[in-house]
């Protein structure tokens, strides 16, 4: 366990001090920052009562890090805290803004306690800013770490979302491909397919990248892949929608096309595939 | 670990039951070299479902398989690459060039039935 | 769950390269890979094991945890004291070649993985390190 600064036993005592102040005082301060959130129009969309519940919260959980000298708990709570206002549209100088303001309001209340004394006002603030800025520092960094991990968890569904695997007909899979692609979502697209001809059973796969604006050679190589990793899976690929700008970049970087089974459009990509579906129709018809 | 082979009718059929070492791998070509011969079979299905890698060497021993069966006479069809090996084994650069690959069992054996038939209608 | 912090597998024969590819992929299991990765690792290993029984004879892979900053992985290290290969760089063309095999093995392995480290002398033996790291 992480304790608070080295100037030992004289420290630990003003921190005790510190604490059994903020507890008797808890009710006012509680107020008096809650007050000035609102003042400062911080938490707007949080209701008055919302706000004095979670400074309740943050204010108990300050006394304790000062108290204990860990953050642990403080840290499990401002995830909490994230996860609860984020999806609510608080911003970060907003969480930022609360913290400080608190510690502020901590530290006016002590400069008028020690007022009398100003040696000791001084020691008092030398054990409490390191502990307050620290605190400051954990519940900011819990907010942004939460925050990035749902803009991660977003980006991620986007990719997923953003090409679905439709089932046309019975063993015919379409890949509607739009936007830009990069090589960790050729990649993902590449195991979707394969997933997919798993799943459905399918046989033809038609990647329609009329919606794609712009292929590199890496992006090329990954739709070479698919083709070939499809068909050791016993499924063809066609590829439709190469538009002329990027039929001429694949010529042009050399990417070997000669596997791929390419049609004009979608349309056609589809009545290609019925061919190569139907044929086997028939010849299942005529075993009768 | 030994591979069984079944027959079925004009077919073999080499199901993989677990991770196989070169020497097994070796030791399926030339027992299914054998038995085509012996079967006079048309047809072999080789399923490896149940394999998880598929290296260069396992990749290259079923390729010349494939290809000294068909000389002997049998069609054959490997099946059931998983997407993870397949994805892998395009990576490495493996693609069973010349080889017919198809879904599963089933497709395999539709698909040797087509092959017969049209071979039949050739005949005729 | 604490992980075993590396695995040995010493590789005399054919059957060895089973037993690495086997330990790699339970060893990234626990690292945390998924699916496709861990399929990519095992045949990888199954490649730098091959490497080691065809060219040396014998040798060892050493697998392990790696981490670079905030990035997270697996390390393969297969050692030989083989005769070692006097052109690396033509080693890792596509179709070279000494004894016959496909000669994809090593140039093979490289793209299945993020890094990728030769080092040989001739007449010493040779050290290939992998790294992949979790997406």
């Amino acid at each position: 366990m992480r304790t608070i600064q080295p100037s030992a036993e004289s420290t630990i005592l003003l921190l005790r001090e510190l604490v059994s102040h903020l507890r008797e005082n808890r009710t006012q301060l509680r107020e008096e920052w809650a007050r000035r959130i609102t003042e400062a129009q911080l938490l707007t969309a949080m209701t008055k009562e919302e706000i004095f519940a979670e400074a309740t919260s943050v204010y108990d959980n300050y006394v304790e890090v000062l108290e204990t000298g860990s953050v642990e708990a403080l840290q499990a709570y401002a995830r909490n805290l994230s996860e609860r206002i984020i999806p609510r549209g608080v911003e970060t100088h907003e969480v930022l803004g609360i913290v400080l303001l608190l510690r502020d309001v901590l530290a006016r209340s002590l400069f008028k306690k020690y007022q009398a004394d100003f040696d000791l006002l001084n020691r008092v603030l030398d054990a409490y800013e390191p502990a307050a800025n620290r605190i400051a520092n954990t519940v900011g960094v819990g907010f942004v770490q939460e925050r990035e991990r749902i803009i991660r968890q977003q980006q991620e569904a986007i990719r997923e979302l953003s090409t679905p695997v439709l089932q046309v007909r019975e063993r015919l899979l379409i890949l509607p491909m739009i936007g830009v692609i990069d090589s960790q979502r050729a990649r993902q697209l590449t195991e979707q397919v394969l997933r997919g001809i798993r799943t459905n059973r399918a046989k033809v796969v038609v990647m329609d990248i009329t919606g794609v604006p712009a292929i590199d050679s890496n992006v090329a190589n990954h739709l070479v892949q698919t083709v070939d990793a499809s068909r050791l899976m016993g499924a063809t690929v066609i590829v439709t929608g190469l538009s002329p700008e990027i039929a001429q970049t694949l010529v042009t970087i050399g990417v070997d096309l000669s596997k791929m089974n390419t049609v004009g459009d979608l349309q056609g990509g589809i009545e290609e595939a019925e061919r190569l579906l139907g044929y086997k129709v028939q010849a299942e018809q005529i075993s009768g | 670990m030994e591979v069984p082979i079944l027959k079925q009718g004009d077919y073999l059929i080499a199901s993989i039951q677990a991770a196989l070492s070169d020497e097994d791998l070796l030791k399926l070509r030339d027992e299914l070299a054998d038995r085509v011969g012996r079967f006079r079979s048309r047809g072999v299905i080789v399923d490896v479902t149940v394999v998880d890698v598929m290296d260069s060497f396992a990749s290259r021993t079923l390729r010349t398989t494939a290809h000294m069966l068909r000389l002997r006479g049998a069609e054959t069809v490997i099946v059931g690459i998983q997407p993870e090996v397949a994805f892998a084994m395009v990576q490495l650069g493996l693609t069973l060039e010349g080889v017919t690959t198809m879904l599963d069992l089933e497709e395999g054996l539709t698909f040797l039935d087509q092959q017969k038939k049209r071979r039949a209608k050739r005949a005729k | 769950m604490k992980t075993a912090t590396e695995v040995q597998v010493s590789i005399r024969s054919d059957t060895d390269i089973v037993i690495a590819r086997q330990q790699a992929r339970s060893f990234a299991a626990q690292l945390g890979f998924s699916g496709t990765d861990l399929t990519i690792i095992a045949t990888a290993v199954s490649e730098m094991a091959r490497n080691i029984v065809i060219y040396a004879g014998n040798g060892e892979i050493t697998i392990e945890a790696a981490q670079d900053g905030a990035q997270k992985g697996i390390c393969v290290i297969a050692r030989d004291r083989g005769p070692g290969i006097s052109d690396v760089a033509r080693a890792m063309e596509d179709g070279y070649s000494t004894v016959g095999s496909l000669g994809l093995g090593l140039p093979g392995t490289k793209r299945l993985v993020d890094e990728f480290h030769v080092v040989s002398k001739v007449g010493e033996g040779t050290t290939v390190t992998i790294k992949k790291w979790r997406r």
